[in-house]
């Protein structure tokens, strides 16, 4: 097997005492090195199950686990969990101990010397985004649900552990908290690159944290495992479908950039020509709409053939004006916002110096779209023609 | 105060300001009375005037011209001071085997193997309480002969229950994340135990241990029954004689001891308690 996989989960299951049917059924999963694999699903599919037979926490009954190609399944479990990070949702900060102190749980069951506990706590807490001056000799119950939280990820990479389990960390936060911890722990992610697996039962917040993302059914079956714009492009069945719920395809408009747009030609002219040399233009083009650029190739007016006939050939004040421009690096689903407002239901691409680089339609984005459905159902179809 | 809340920059970076500077309201007089805990430091006052009216009242009495034995019965050197150290010696030990046993006793109680028994173990303490304490006291004199240990031991099985119960219920009542947490992170049972259980139940195993105290100062009256001597043989002569005056200064002495304890016990409470809770 592949020996980038991190963690590798070899039929794992668990099955309680007087019940027929598993909890977690023969499940069997690689999560790779340095990715976010979500784990998601309606409540009860048994994700926080599988996600505590990672660490132990609950004793699978049948199975392997393997960390680093290591198999893990009977080694102390104790010593196990002080190398794989934990946070839960209710955080479970100990109220009788100080930040600092809480932060370097793992670090002194490891036995390491004061002076680098002390370094390493004020240095995760800097991390987080809390000022050690302040926030390392006071209390949990001084701290609000967003730094509470911040300070249980910081706990968590106490010993810099190179896997992270988290179950549903973000739940328990209000909306905007959340967001903002939710970008920062992207940052974060990108900076120290762990394995992490990651529990929610929020399919927004699965495709906004999530590398890959697993979709479990009933008994922590795998319904589907892949890159979140491959699910939202295509949902392998009703279930998945069902779950990933309404404006799967609005949302995956969020993981194509413009620049993997081929953007055709747009009638243009330049500001020092004529409104007739317009209109031939427009004419060419099968397009309602023409755009007039300044000397720099900078997007200045929409124009109408109306706007054309009647213009002075100034073009102040004339159509109507240019008032968005979108990057390369800007989402499909930005560029649809601003189409849905703008006149011309069509929107500017422009280059960092503001030159017009292309014009993105409506039709592009469709073409985006059953380009991507396309291309995941070929992926599908392969894996089952290897298979 | 509400400028200060709707005017709030809404903070943009990393800087975990969403607490905000907090908002202290007009403090109340009984909040002040609570936080500078008024109260603790007013009772050592109550209890000194206590004392001193005792005082007042033993001075003013006419010993002199008193019956005999109730002269006997109000001496200082011979009775009553070796009577109340008695009495403070039963309590005491009592208490600290209490302790020795009705703690770990709830720690082994509420571990997952030995959860199941807890509630009938608790029963058996409870009918330890159940039983009158005159008829606790006579079993165990019978059973350990006549003297202030078997005393000791009976006032033990009277008091072991708020111990053990306040034990159990101290570290149950730690919240199960915290718990969890410390768990996932490769704590072992130990030093979950030990490290964050025990001390988060401090505060309520004292409470415990705090009545137990009172409780076995106040049943300490009664181990002269057999023989265990204390303040109780100066009470029951007041009654025995029909003087109310060895009655009086016999009840308020138990009192006194009884309220330094209570006392003592509150600032252990207040100082053995875990900052953070």
């Amino acid at each position: 097997m592949s020996s980038e996989a991190k963690i590798r989960l070899d039929r794992v299951e668990k099955k309680y005492h007087g019940t027929s049917v598993p909890a977690v059924e023969e499940l069997s999963l690689d999560v790779h090195e340095g990715e976010i694999l979500v784990l998601v699903g309606p409540s009860g599919c048994g994700k926080s199950t599988t996600l505590r037979l990672i660490n132990r926490m609950i004793e699978p009954t049948g199975g392997k686990i393997y960390l680093d190609d290591e198999d893990v399944t009977t080694v102390d479990p104790d010593k196990l969990r002080r190398r794989i990070g934990y946070v839960i949702q209710q955080i479970g900060l100990f109220p009788h101990q100080t930040i600092a102190q809480n932060i370097a749980t793992v670090p002194r069951m490891l036995k390491w010397d004061k002076a680098r506990i002390a370094a390493r706590a004020d240095e995760l807490l800097h991390l987080a985004g809390l000022d050690p001056e302040i926030y390392r000799d006071r209390y949990p119950k001084e701290l609000s649900g967003g730094q509470a939280q911040r300070v249980g990820v910081a706990r968590a990479l106490g010993a810099d552990p190179e896997i992270m389990l988290m179950d549903e960390p973000f739940g328990a936060i209000d909306p905007i908290t959340r967001e903002r911890l939710q970008n920062e722990f992207l940052r974060l992610q990108a900076e120290l690159k762990k394995t992490i697996v990651f529990v929610t039962h929020d399919i927004d917040e699965a495709i906004k944290m999530g590398d890959r993302i697993a979709i479990l059914g009933e008994r922590s079956v795998i319904r589907q495992l892949d890159t979140p714009e491959r699910i939202l492009a295509f949902p392998v069945d009703q279930f998945v479908d069902d779950f990933i719920g309404a404006g799967s395809t609005i949302k995956g408009l969020n993981f194509e950039q413009l620049s993997g747009l081929r953007l055709g030609g747009y009638p243009t002219i330049r500001s020092d020509q004529s409104p007739q040399a317009g209109l031939e233009a427009l004419n060419e083009s099968n397009k309602t709409w023409l755009l007039v650029v300044d000397e720099q190739n900078r997007p200045m007016r929409w124009m109408r053939e109306g706007d054309l006939q009647q213009s002075t050939g100034s073009y102040q004040d004339e159509g109507s004006e240019v008032r968005i421009r979108l990057n390369a690096e800007d989402t499909l689903f930005d560029s649809l916002e601003q189409m849905l407002q703008s006149e011309s239901g069509s929107c500017c691409v422009v280059d960092r110096h503001g030159a017009l680089t292309g014009v993105v339609e409506m039709a592009h984005l469709r073409r985006a779209i059953r380009r991507a459905q396309v291309e995941a159902r070929r992926h599908y179809e392969d894996l089952e023609d290897n298979a | 105060m509400t400028d200060q809340i709707t005017h709030r920059e809404m903070p943009t970076g990393t800087e975990g300001s969403e607490a905000g500077p907090p908002v202290v309201p007009r403090e109340g007089f009984f909040a002040m009375w609570r936080r500078l805990q008024l109260g603790l430091w007013l009772a050592p006052l109550g209890i000194l005037a206590l004392v001193g009216v005792l005082y007042m009242y033993y001075q003013n009495l006419d010993l002199a011209n008193a019956v005999r034995q109730t002269r006997s019965a109000l001496q200082w050197e011979t009775k009553l001071w070796p009577q109340m150290l008695q009495h403070v010696q039963i309590a005491f030990v009592a208490t600290v085997v209490v302790v020795i046993v009705a703690v770990p006793l709830g720690i082994i109680l509420t571990r997952p193997a030995f959860r199941r028994v807890g509630p009938y173990v608790v029963a058996v303490a409870n009918s330890g309480q159940a039983l009158p304490a005159y008829g606790l006291l006579v079993l165990f004199g019978a059973a350990m002969g006549m003297n202030r240990t078997a005393a000791m031991w009976a006032f033990v099985v009277y008091a072991l229950l708020p111990v053990l119960r306040n034990t159990m219920v101290g570290l149950d009542q730690v919240d199960r994340s915290v718990i969890e947490a410390g768990r996932g992170m490769g704590m072992t049972r130990m030093l979950v135990l030990t490290r964050i259980e025990l001390p988060l139940a401090v505060p309520v195993i004292l409470a415990g241990v705090r009545v137990a105290m009172v409780l076995n100062i106040g049943m300490a009256t009664l181990a002269f029954l057999i023989g265990g001597g204390a303040l109780g043989v100066t009470i029951y002569s007041g009654i025995e004689l029909n003087q109310n005056s060895v009655l009086i200064v016999g009840a308020v002495l138990v009192a006194i001891v009884a309220l330094t304890f209570d006392w003592l016990g509150a600032v252990a409470e207040r100082y053995l308690r875990p900052r953070g809770i």
